[in-house]
């Protein structure tokens, strides 16, 4: 083949300009902010001049009772979303794949609708479901069972069951819909042969289903796990605002947003966000030994 | 021979209620789903005072309901002035954000599905790399970096940072890699540049990713709300999320607006939602499939 001198015809020099544009914002929107942020959390920073403090900003965040709060509540929050959005939308995803089920592309289309949903208007709609009045729709039910009002969201265990409400409400379905996709990936001949050798249907789901859908369960984990660490929005949404009595929504994005957007402390918000960021990372690594991504070769 | 038939039909018969059952129990879960949207349907044909006071209630009394809400809405007042504005930029920072995304992502994916060169695995582990790293810890730099360039409270502040989208670039490559890399050197016998192949070989074949991706992206856009809420400053630059958010006043006294806009807000997702469905769960899923 006839060497052509032309850029436009270097089969060496495309694949770079191609991943330019990466490369660029790489630089420009992930290294230069994260390296910032971690400088910024040494500095003190204030309007007139940024002086250098150490480990201060952590000194601060190890007594900081507002800071534990928050730590505790994303946790909270974190584990009881993967405890309850990760076997339930598997059990419904099984059960919608069974051809037990009539009308699916109904099911499956409704299910999908809240994660389409702006989490300014979800959150919206479930405040005032959560009011504490007696004409709210979670109050009429208490009447139904014949229980007084609640004051829903002034309470930390009752207001952590309307964010967890919030979040099945959204999740339930994308996370069904992953289980879904994972279970087309299952070769039917499988359950074929389960059943000459005469499994039943938890059998087949103990000894086929369930393990064949592990690549799906870890991948689910791993994104619930992380929003339920960085979620905000939800509690932002849900209690107008990022206060909520005794801080009982505050979460670490919240304070890192109280901190460093409302009252402008740059510095402290950003060791808030290294925090997150450290246990970020701690989840990774951990995900990615279960996951045995290193055994197998990258790509 | 009759006992087995008999088996047979009562099995069958069996099925019949499991089947009843099953699809009564999605029926119910859908119907819980949905509650909190028609209630919010119903709330928007009374007055916005009344939902301050008693909550979301749904009472289906059609005396105290009304169309004044939306005719408030629709109306030409200063407040709906606003609520169209708002919907115009949710609306063409989405269409800008969609377009930019995925000319960037299917070149850089182009880049790295086609190509064998030095630093392929290391690059790429870097688009990974930008994946596990939480946007709201970089928010804050970012928002810093954002001022000094001058982009604070402009589309190009809003949009530039997640334009290169490593989850965009991972899907087109995934689909790329499934496509056969014999059609490249085709065009290359053919006398075609590199950027030719690109586009004259690859783009048609590519079309139905680009469905997904498009759909995912501005799904992304039109309800993103963190990092627009911190870019504009300006209420007539405010997305649909951010200006919605603003009329939630202790007060109470916007809610005519915020109910009625809310639900004419949610109205275009579910079409576009309805209309596409299949492309919406083909881009969503490709994560999990590969693991």
């Amino acid at each position: 083949m006839k060497r052509k001198k032309s850029i436009l015809y270097s089969k060496k020099a495309a694949p770079y300009i191609f991943i330019l544009p990466f490369l660029l914002s790489f630089a420009f929107f992930w290294i230069y902010p994260l390296f910032s942020t971690i400088k910024m959390s040494f500095q003190d920073i204030q309007p007139a001049q940024t002086t250098f403090v150490g480990f201060d900003n952590y000194k601060k965040l190890l007594i900081d009772p507002a800071f534990h709060i928050a730590v505790g509540n994303s946790f909270e929050y974190m584990l009881l979303t993967c405890v309850i959005l990760i076997p339930i939308p598997m059990l419904f995803a099984v059960l919608m794949d069974s051809n037990l089920v009539k009308a699916k592309g109904v099911w499956k289309a409704i299910l999908y609708l809240p994660a389409l949903t702006s989490v300014v208007i979800s959150g919206t709609l479930f405040r005032l479901m959560f009011s504490e009045y007696d004409t709210g729709q979670m109050n009429i039910l208490m009447h139904m069972f014949g229980f007084a009002s609640i004051k829903w969201l002034k309470f930390k265990a009752t207001g952590l069951g309307a964010l967890l409400i919030l979040a099945c409400w959204r999740w339930t379905g994308v996370n069904m819909l992953y289980f879904l996709s994972g279970l087309k990936g299952i070769d039917k001949s499988l359950y074929e042969s389960a059943e000459i050798d005469g499994a039943n249907a938890w059998n087949k789901f103990r000894f086929i289903t369930f393990p064949l859908l592990k690549p799906t369960s870890i991948y689910v984990l791993t994104i619930s796990v992380y929003a339920g660490l960085a979620m905000f929005l939800e509690s932002f949404m849900l209690w107008a605002g990022n206060s909520s009595p005794n801080n009982i929504g505050l979460t670490i994005v919240g304070y890192l947003y109280k901190r460093g957007i409302e009252k402008n402390q740059l510095g402290y918000a950003s060791a808030i966000g290294l925090v997150l960021l450290v246990i970020a990372l701690i989840i990774n690594m951990v995900q990615l030994v279960l996951n045995g991504t290193f055994k197998k070769e990258a790509d | 021979m009759a006992a087995e038939k008999k088996e047979k039909i009562r099995l069958s018969y069996k099925q019949k209620v499991l089947s009843a059952i099953s699809s009564a129990f999605f029926g119910i879960l859908s119907f819980l789903i949905i509650f909190p949207v028609i209630a919010g349907l119903v709330a928007s044909f009374r007055p916005g005072r009344e939902l301050i006071r008693k909550g979301l209630s749904i009472n289906l009394d059609i005396s105290t309901m009304n169309l004044k809400n939306y005719i408030y809405l629709f109306a030409g007042n200063a407040d709906s002035i606003k609520f169209f504005t708002w919907f115009k930029n949710s609306l063409w920072i989405t269409f800008l954000s969609v377009v930019l995304t995925l000319i960037i992502c299917y070149f850089v994916a182009y880049g790295f599905a086609m190509y064998d060169f030095k630093f392929r695995t290391p690059l790429f582990f870097l688009v990974i790399a930008t994946m596990m790293v939480p946007f709201e810890i970089l928010m804050l730099p970012l928002y810093k970096e954002v001022i000094s360039l001058k982009l604070i409270d402009t589309v190009a502040g809003v949009i530039l940072p997640g334009i290169c989208s490593a989850s965009t670039i991972f899907f087109f490559r995934q689909y790329m890699l499934g496509l056969p890399k014999e059609l490249l050197d085709a065009g290359r016998i053919d006398g075609a540049t590199e950027f030719g192949i690109c586009i004259k070989i690859m783009l048609p074949i590519t079309k139905p990713a680009f469905a997904s991706m498009a759909i995912l992206c501005a799904m992304g856009a039109w309800n993103n709300l963190l990092w627009p809420l911190l870019v504009f400053r300006t209420s007539s630059k405010f997305t649909l999320p951010i200006g919605l958010n603003t009329l939630l006043t202790p007060y109470g006294n916007n809610y005519d607006v915020l109910i009625a806009g809310s639900m004419v807000a949610i109205i275009p997702v579910f079409a576009v939602f309805l209309a596409f469905q299949k492309y919406f769960i083909d881009g969503m899923t490709v994560g999990a499939v590969k693991g």
